[in-house]
């Protein structure tokens, strides 16, 4: 498993041009949302600069952050899989340029073009893989004293 | 290198977080133990205690600083000392990591969690000597923002332009924090080198150490190149009790820094 799950380095050149032919420029100030859980997963994004943070709702108390997102970076897979709602909500954290596509729009391109759409199928695959990684990795906690799991 | 401790005294006792404390030690005599090179430890001996292996996190001339966690009897009693307490120290000991082979290059230094202690007098070699290497770049993962060792200077080298590049990231944010939030390896799409001309350092622990090494042979960079520091039992120091065996090697005298060449064929195998 390893991080080279950025569109330059996930995606083949062709369907990569292809898929940015979808896409339009969009940008997000300090604090604004781009999306909340529970809703309608209906876009994503590809970060060009800034960070965007992942995070869960938790009643009564401050959301608890997940994750953070920088540059080639997609944010959010749930428009790719049904029932298309968001499972996480997100926010930037410092001033966001990205890449902004429709997910209907880029699920009907994958659904004319069956070699573009397992492309980004793997990609978003791929995404989903690495996170579920990192987020096992961090359940072990490595850097508390003992966090590797104690000795034989 | 010696075999008896060397009394040594305690100059400075800085408290880094809750459980972990910087100790800079100077000679208590007319002389100290011979140079420490950056990545070599010492066994420090706390007195009615016993002995532990530390690495260095500062080298200033004969004074060295130790950045100890207290999760043991020897640590916790460590930590516990103040300006004018003594220690005794054995060393120096075991490889260092060997800056100088990097020179020309690309630097890439990463630390999870304590790993960043040792890692410091690389940083240090690299800044003092800004035109003999390519671009640097400090990479840290840590429990939580109050977890940070070293967070001042963390703090002062990710605001401003560098070198190093600094990137910091928790696993679990506290309320404020604006930096980045998840594994360290995530971190790499982030930094500046050129793999095919970059020499890694790498210290933490070694799940982490493991997928950080893959991921940049995955990138391109020569499994030599990788240099890691592991760790097991220290206990003589000179490579005769078995104390600190990994396979075929004694990590006290054959490490603890190695190529990850050498080193991912032990850490893959289950019974080591």
């Amino acid at each position: 498993m390893t991080s080279t799950t950025t569109l330059a380095a996930a995606l083949p050149a062709e369907h990569r041009a292809r898929l940015l032919e979808a896409a339009h420029e969009v940008s997000f100030p300090v604090g604004s949302r781009l999306f909340e859980e529970g809703r309608h997963a209906d876009r994503f994004w590809i970060v060009r600069s800034g960070t965007v943070t992942l995070d869960l709702h938790i009643p009564g108390r401050r959301a608890a952050v997940i994750e953070s997102l920088g540059h080639g970076e997609l944010v959010g897979w749930s428009w790719h899989f049904p029932p298309y709602v968001w499972q996480l909500g997100a926010e930037a954290t410092s001033p966001v340029r990205a890449w902004e596509f429709d997910a209907r729009t880029v699920r009907a391109m994958c659904a004319d073009d069956a070699e573009f759409g397992r492309a980004v199928a793997v990609w978003v695959g791929r995404v989903v893989a690495h996170r579920l990684h990192s987020a096992r990795i961090r359940l072990l906690d490595l850097y508390a004293p003992y966090g590797s799991g104690s000795r034989r | 290198m010696t075999c008896a401790p060397v009394p040594y005294r305690v100059v400075r006792a800085r408290t880094e977080t809750a459980d972990t404390v910087s100790l800079t030690v100077a000679p208590a005599g007319p002389s100290g133990l011979p140079p420490f090179a950056p990545g070599q430890f010492a066994m420090v001996h706390a007195f009615g205690a016993g002995e532990i292996p530390l690495s260095t996190s500062c080298i200033d001339g004969p004074e060295l600083t130790h950045t100890v966690r207290a999760v043991g009897a020897v640590s916790a009693a460590l930590c516990r000392l103040r300006t004018g307490d003594r220690v005794g120290m054995r060393g120096p000991f075991g490889t260092g990591w060997e800056v100088d082979r990097a020179v020309g290059g690309d630097l890439l230094v990463v630390a999870g969690g304590i790993g960043l202690a040792p890692l410091l007098p690389v940083v240090d070699a690299a800044r003092a000597a800004p035109h003999a290497y390519g671009r640097l770049n400090l990479l840290v993962g840590a429990r939580a923002p109050a977890d940070l060792l070293h967070a001042h200077r963390l703090c002062t080298w990710a605001t401003s332009p560098g070198p190093p590049h600094c990137l910091v990231t928790v696993d679990r944010p506290a309320p404020g924090w604006r930096g980045r939030v998840g594994v360290v390896t995530s971190l790499l799409n982030g930094a500046r080198f050129d793999p095919g001309n970059t020499t890694a350092f790498v210290c933490g622990p070694e799940v982490m150490i493991r997928a950080l090494a893959r991921d940049l042979v995955h990138r391109g960079l020569p499994p030599h190149r990788v240099r890691v520091s592991l760790e097991r039992t220290m206990h003589c120091g000179t490579g005769h009790c078995g104390h600190c065996q990994l396979g075929g090697v004694l990590l006290c005298r054959d490490g603890p820094v190695t190529g990850w060449d050498r080193a991912a064929p032990l850490l893959s195998v289950r019974e080591l």
